[in-house]
């Protein structure tokens, strides 16, 4: 690398001054990546099981990206990585700020994001690359936070689009017993009522700790899933609300009535998929399994996304000045790129990064909303999650 | 051949004056392994020939000899002749490639290696690698000046487009444009570089004196969202007075007048438009649309669109034998 590094100063010494004035001297932009790893029984499937460098991979693969732009602007950037139990995390928060760090992108869940948030205070700006609550975009919202996780209102808006255009608008509502699954269990009754489905019943998994996953547990399961769903009114799809993985995966091919499953199992909405080849995706999904050696997570697109927001400021306001990035990327001049298709916006009612939610099955990329007969006055992006007249984020 | 041969035989026995001659019209199919061949008076398809794994950019010497393919999956540039349509070598590409431009004199290659960050010059002659030179994030467009000694490169996620002197390989200005340039080309005259940027939906057009960007054109067109202009291939007329725009999912040829940099028409096409390339007497422009897998064949003259012809899967580049 330092190879590469040197030949390049030396084309810099010729280059416009408008973007390289002092090729002496680089200037660092400093974030940090805190993954809050909650304990927790292993996933239904072990083709799930979170890798340890889950999101930290995504950073480097961002910060590589940065560098790379950055060698032609005199900017270095780097990201700490810091793993945390739910106890230990503020301590590191704490140690983040003591270093002052002014861009922390947190992956933790909606309670520890929010706590976490308030903690930087006017010390960092938190960037959300997990928590999913519409409860932090709205009620709970803080200025001091984006996010580019997409929010449950996003993901159920987008799985909604596409049913309808599917004209399959009766659903059959299963949710975990969990907060968060109440939560987006939420957010479908949402959708559906703004978009025009209709919820023929909605019922309660409970988790009661069992066994997800045993040599026998598919024998059980095979009795337990259709027993669970039967007797359900008529309806055109099954959708499941289970964000800690404590059954939907068991329901396709389990139900009473034969109908495809979506949600959290079968066909899901989310931010982004290994599968994904259109809009250059497939060179980006080449750079990371090169780096990571697995296929990508959406927390690492998610935490990527979040340091790219940095770096793509950096680059446009040509400074690494803190302040400065952080007033850009809030401005409306500001616009990112994430292999969507589109330029990636930040909603100024709420500080949610706008992005188009893939609708993925196991092996491919089905469809990608929003559905192009969905229309809006100002971005066909803001027709999914909260728009601004509903907004309850007050900053 | 044959048959462009026997219909020039005719004319000259017949004492008419020369028609124009048909021509082999080149289209890669990046996800059919494979090039479609066109001839560009019948605009019927010839044949269709396997050329490696996910070809995609794909251009000609200026003697019509050597047909060069970007086999991006290969890892290598493919050469066929461009006749037979059987390989007669490979060069060394470095991973990943994806676009490439020949120097003016067809020698050498510039090739944007996409996952690598780096643009890697190659000797078409005694295919040997001549420099590889480190850009930004994600290289694609290649462009070169019409004199041959400046070589541009646009990086998707840097946003730049850099400049490279041919005969140092030293990037001498970096110009920073809006999100994700694709391709660069200079108007014959060499006064005008157009950047095409995919997600920013513009055009830069760029002084190549001062390499400061003198406009940015944007596009609108009714009925179609304002994300899904998309601009991608870029040609200009030799006389300079029109320059066409590939709108990518916006299913548009863009027209602008290459004076004033204002929009002048946009034309129907195919399904995300990608790549163009004109006859050498340019009467026609062909266009690649990806996803409806056809070509579409625009009028210059009248700025129509006269057919589609199908070809393969994903059709990507498109190149046309000046011979």
């Amino acid at each position: 690398m330092k190879g590469r590094i040197i030949i390049l100063l030396a084309g810099l010494s010729m280059a416009n001054p408008a973007l390289a004035q002092d090729a002496a001297a680089s200037q660092t932009v400093r974030a940090a990546v805190l993954r809050v790893d909650v304990p927790s029984l292993p996933p239904i499937s072990r083709l799930d099981a979170p890798p340890e460098d889950l999101g930290f991979a995504g950073a480097r693969l961002a910060i590589e990206d940065n560098d790379t732009t950055g060698r032609f602007m005199n900017q270095d950037f780097e990201a700490l990585e810091i793993a945390a139990t739910p106890e230990s995390a503020p301590a590191e928060m704490d140690k983040l700020l003591a270093q002052g760090i002014p861009f922390i992108v947190t992956l933790a869940d909606d309670a520890q994001t929010l706590a976490l948030a308030d903690q930087a205070g006017d010390r960092a700006l938190v960037l959300n690359a997990r928590a999913r609550g519409d409860g932090l975009r709205g009620k709970d919202c803080r200025f001091n936070v984006i996010h580019a996780a997409p929010s449950h209102a996003m993901l159920a808006d987008a799985l909604a689009q596409f049913l309808m255009w599917k004209q399959w608008p009766n659903w059959f509502l299963i949710a975990g017993s969990h907060p968060e699954d109440v939560a987006l269990a939420d957010a479908y009754r949402r959708a559906a009522t703004k978009f025009g489905a209709k919820i023929v019943e909605a019922r309660t998994y409970e988790d009661t700790g069992g066994s997800r996953r045993s040599d026998s547990g598919h024998v059980q399961v095979q009795q337990q899933m259709p027993v669970f769903t039967q007797r359900a009114p008529a309806h055109d799809v099954l959708i499941a609300a289970d964000e800690n993985g404590v059954f939907a995966d068991w329901l396709p091919y389990a139900t009473w009535d034969p109908r495809p499953v979506a949600g959290s199992a079968g066909l899901v909405p989310r931010s982004w998929a290994p599968s994904l080849e259109a809009w250059g995706a497939t060179q980006f999904q080449n750079r990371f399994e090169k780096l990571a050696g697995r296929p990508i997570r959406e927390e690492d697109y998610q935490t990527w996304i979040a340091l790219r927001m940095i770096g793509e400021a950096a680059t446009r306001t040509q400074s690494t000045d803190p302040v400065a990035l952080k007033e850009f990327m809030l401005s409306e001049n500001f616009e990112v790129a994430g292999f969507k298709g589109q330029k990636l916006t930040l909603r100024d009612w709420d500080h949610q990064l706008r992005q188009p939610i893939l609708l993925a099955t196991d092996s491919v990329t089905a469809s990608v909303s929003p559905q192009d007969q969905y229309l809006h006055q100002s971005s066909a992006l803001d027709t999914l999650g909260f728009d601004r007249p509903e907004t309850e984020c007050k900053f | 051949m044959k048959a462009a041969t026997a219909i020039l035989t005719s004319a000259l026995c017949l004492g008419f004056a020369l028609p124009a001659a048909a021509n082999r019209v080149f289209v890669s199919n990046e996800k059919g392994n494979d090039v479609t061949v066109l001839d560009s008076e019948t605009l019927e398809v010839i044949g269709t020939y396997p050329v490696g794994a996910r070809p995609r950019g794909i251009t000609i010497s200026p003697d019509g000899k050597e047909l060069y393919v970007c086999a991006s999956d290969d890892d290598l540039v493919r050469v066929f002749n461009p006749e037979t349509m059987e390989e007669m070598h490979t060069l060394p590409s470095g991973p990943d490639p994806e676009l490439f431009v020949l120097h003016p004199s067809g020698n050498p290659l510039y090739i944007a290696n996409e996952d690598d960050n780096l643009v890697t010059v190659v000797d078409t002659q005694t295919h040997k690698v001549l420099a590889e030179i480190p850009v930004g994030v994600e290289p694609e467009g290649m462009g070169v000046s019409p004199d041959g000694k400046v070589v541009i490169n646009t990086s998707e996620t840097t946003n730049m487009a850099h400049f490279i002197d041919s005969e140092s390989f030293e990037i001498f200005a970096n110009v920073l444009v809006d999100s994700r340039p694709r391709f660069a080309q200079f108007n014959d005259a060499g006064t005008k570089l157009y950047v095409s940027s995919e997600i920013g939906g513009t055009v830069s057009v760029i002084d190549p004196a001062t390499q400061a960007i003198t406009r940015k054109i944007s596009f609108q067109i009714p009925g179609v969202l304002p994300e899904a202009i998309q601009p991608v291939g870029v040609r200009v007329t030799g006389d300079g007075s029109k320059v066409f725009v590939a709108l990518g999912p916006a299913n548009r040829v863009a027209v602008i007048d290459g004076e004033t940099d204002e929009v002048q028409d946009y034309l129907l096409v195919g399904q995300r438009v990608w790549q163009m390339a004109f006859t050498p007497d340019e009467k026609y422009l062909f266009t690649t649309n990806g996803n409806s897998n056809d070509v579409s064949v625009i009028d210059v003259a009248t700025l129509k669109v006269v057919k589609s012809v199908p070809v393969g899967q994903q059709p990507w580049g498109v190149v046309v034998a000046p011979n």
